[in-house]
């Protein structure tokens, strides 16, 4: 399948600082790409290359088969933005705000675009209002409905959920799930759930770089608590089967939190092999009560860290390959 | 598709101006400045002659310090505010935003120039003016106006900081006003070859002006201040498009 939005060994360097170095990935139709990694990795630098804004040192960026820095018009128009803090003006109001945005992409039925967008994000209660008065949340969704105005093939949203209440994230992400079908979606993200909620791929980048690209699944699979077992027992009975646990093939090491009554003895295996069927046999042949087991599919914020924190990222990384 | 991308920035940036007192405040501003050098300043009853020269002298003057402060929000509000990133990432190009956000700035300050009409009104009631020349006055000064915010335009996009913006503009349009006035000329024909000071003196908006507002319709002063206006403009294209380099 043709991507619909390609970035090619893309760089950018600001007076001394390479802030994007080699980033290359493509979306096809349906994907939506979450775009993780810590504040100044160049998440928005790379968004603002993909969406023509800033012009990039090397590497070249295309939407919808458009060279953004060769046929910036043509792809430009196939592509919705949602900036860095959803910037507007301020002294418009959503309704005069994506009138203006629809008259100057050209679309044919500007109240009809503007109405469906307004009705889409949900600022019917606030279209008449300066967008200076409104608060994050329907400020975030203005830009929103900016960005979604014209249908586009493409979406690059930059941290489409941040400022938003829990009701207004999850609003946010049903609706990007419901828009994914036909479209190539980004977006950008420091809030690990998000992934979960709505990306079918995840790319972290680093100081630069990618460091990893895969499905959510596929990226957890790297934590080291992948596939880990907590067992929570009666407290009398922790050590013994803190014992038993240890003792397991492919367990590599064993962690106790005591809480209470009770204690939950958490099991990392090693290299992600499933242990649950071993451990819980061995403990029910010992007679050790198990209160409640849970095994775990690893966490990514874990992966997150290890990869994106120094030097300690490098090595993990290698491990886990 | 070029005219589309334009005018709707045209709209967008001309409906702005009536967003926030700055119209209002402007408009205001320039009529009381215009009545009081016209009337007072300029002698406009003492002097016993039907004209507005009291009024045309002035105006390079009062542009001068009112058409950059129109012009220094046209860019440096877009990049304070982000909102630049929405603006470039349309799909239209950098040239139709320049000429639409300009032309934006230019229809108001022709606006602000109709409403001092009633001085024209009032030199008819009281004598028999050449109206012809007063018409060239009035064409004089609304090109003149354009070519102070041309620059005021394309320093604007150089900071995000409307007061830089600003100060930046006037000075540069100060030398311009002035270019022709022994002020700026003596202190370079003391040391600057006589085709040089002659050229310097050539780029001044004052002799310029005065020449058209005197009734005399040259061509070559029409050219010198739309080549002006195209000039800086087209600095603003690149000043804008530069930028995308970041900074």
């Amino acid at each position: 399948m043709q991507p619909l939005l390609e970035a090619r060994a893309l760089v950018k360097d600001f007076a001394h600082i390479r802030a994007v170095d080699g980033v290359s990935f493509s979306v096809e139709p349906g994907a939506v790409m979450g775009f993780l990694g810590p504040n100044g990795a160049g998440k928005s630098t790379t968004m603002k290359m993909l969406t023509g804004f800033l012009r990039p040192t090397a590497g070249e960026a295309f939407i919808a088969g458009h060279s953004v820095e060769g046929a910036p018009i043509a792809a430009k128009r196939r592509l919705g933005y949602l900036p860095e803090g959803a910037p507007a003006y301020g002294d418009m109001t959503p309704l005069t705000f994506l009138t203006f945005t629809a008259r100057a992409r050209g679309l044919a039925d500007v109240a009809g675009a503007v109405r469906r967008a307004v009705a889409a994000t949900h600022l019917g209660s606030v279209a008449e209002q300066p967008i200076d008065t409104l608060s994050k949340g329907f400020k975030r969704r203005v830009g929103l409905a900016q960005a979604i105005l014209h249908d586009p093939d493409v979406l690059v949203l930059d941290e489409p959920t941040d400022g938003l209440d829990p009701n207004q994230k999850h609003e946010v992400r049903s609706l990007i799930r419901d828009m994914a079908a036909a479209k190539a979606i980004i977006i950008s993200t420091h809030i690990l759930e998000e992934v979960d909620a709505v990306c079918t791929r995840a790319v972290i980048i680093d100081r630069g770089r990618i460091v990893a690209d895969g499905t959510p699944a596929s990226l957890r699979a790297r934590s080291r608590y992948h596939n880990a077992v907590a067992v929570t027992v009666a407290a009398n009975d922790a050590a013994a089967a803190r014992a038993v646990m240890a003792d397991v093939d492919d367990v590599a090491e064993v962690e106790v939190a005591q809480s209470g009554a009770a204690a939950v003895i958490t099991a990392l295996a090693k290299d992600g092999r499933p242990i649950i069927g071993a451990l819980t046999g061995r403990l029910e042949d010992k007679g050790i009560k198990m209160m409640e087991i849970a095994v775990d599919p690893g966490r990514l914020d874990d992966v997150f860290r290890t990869l994106t924190t120094s030097e300690a990222g490098s090595d993990a990384t290698q491990e886990a390959a | 598709m070029m005219f589309t991308g334009l005018s709707a920035v045209f709209r967008r940036e001309f409906m702005s101006y009536f967003a926030t007192p700055l119209a209002y405040v402007f408009i205001v501003i320039f009529l009381a400045f215009t009545g009081i050098f016209t009337f007072y300043v300029g002698g406009f009853f003492e002097r016993g002659q039907a004209d507005l020269a009291p009024f045309f002298s002035f105006l390079p003057w009062l542009y001068l310090i009112l058409t950059p402060a129109v012009a220094m929000r046209l860019w440096a509000e877009e990049r304070k505010s982000g909102s630049i990133e929405l603006l470039l990432t349309l799909p239209i190009s950098t040239t139709a935003a320049v000429v639409g956000k300009f032309l934006a700035a230019w229809a108001f300050t022709g606006i602000a120039l109709m409403l001092t009409a009633p001085l024209w009104i009032t030199v008819n009631m009281l004598g028999d003016p050449d109206n012809g020349v007063i018409a060239a006055g009035y064409v004089a000064g609304f090109i003149m106006a354009g070519a102070y915010l041309a620059i005021g335009a394309c320093l604007s996009a150089l900071t995000r900081n409307q007061v830089i913006a600003f100060v930046l503009t006037v000075m540069v349009a100060f030398l311009f006003t002035m270019s022709g006035l022994p002020v700026v000329l003596n202190f370079f024909s003391s040391w600057a070859p006589a085709l040089v000071v002659e050229e310097i003196a050539s780029f001044s908006f004052l002799t310029h002006f005065n020449a058209i507002s005197k009734g005399v319709i040259d061509l070559r002063d029409l050219v010198f201040f739309v080549g002006m206006m195209a000039v800086w403009l087209f600095a603003n294209v690149i000043v804008v498009d530069a930028k995308r380099d970041g900074a």
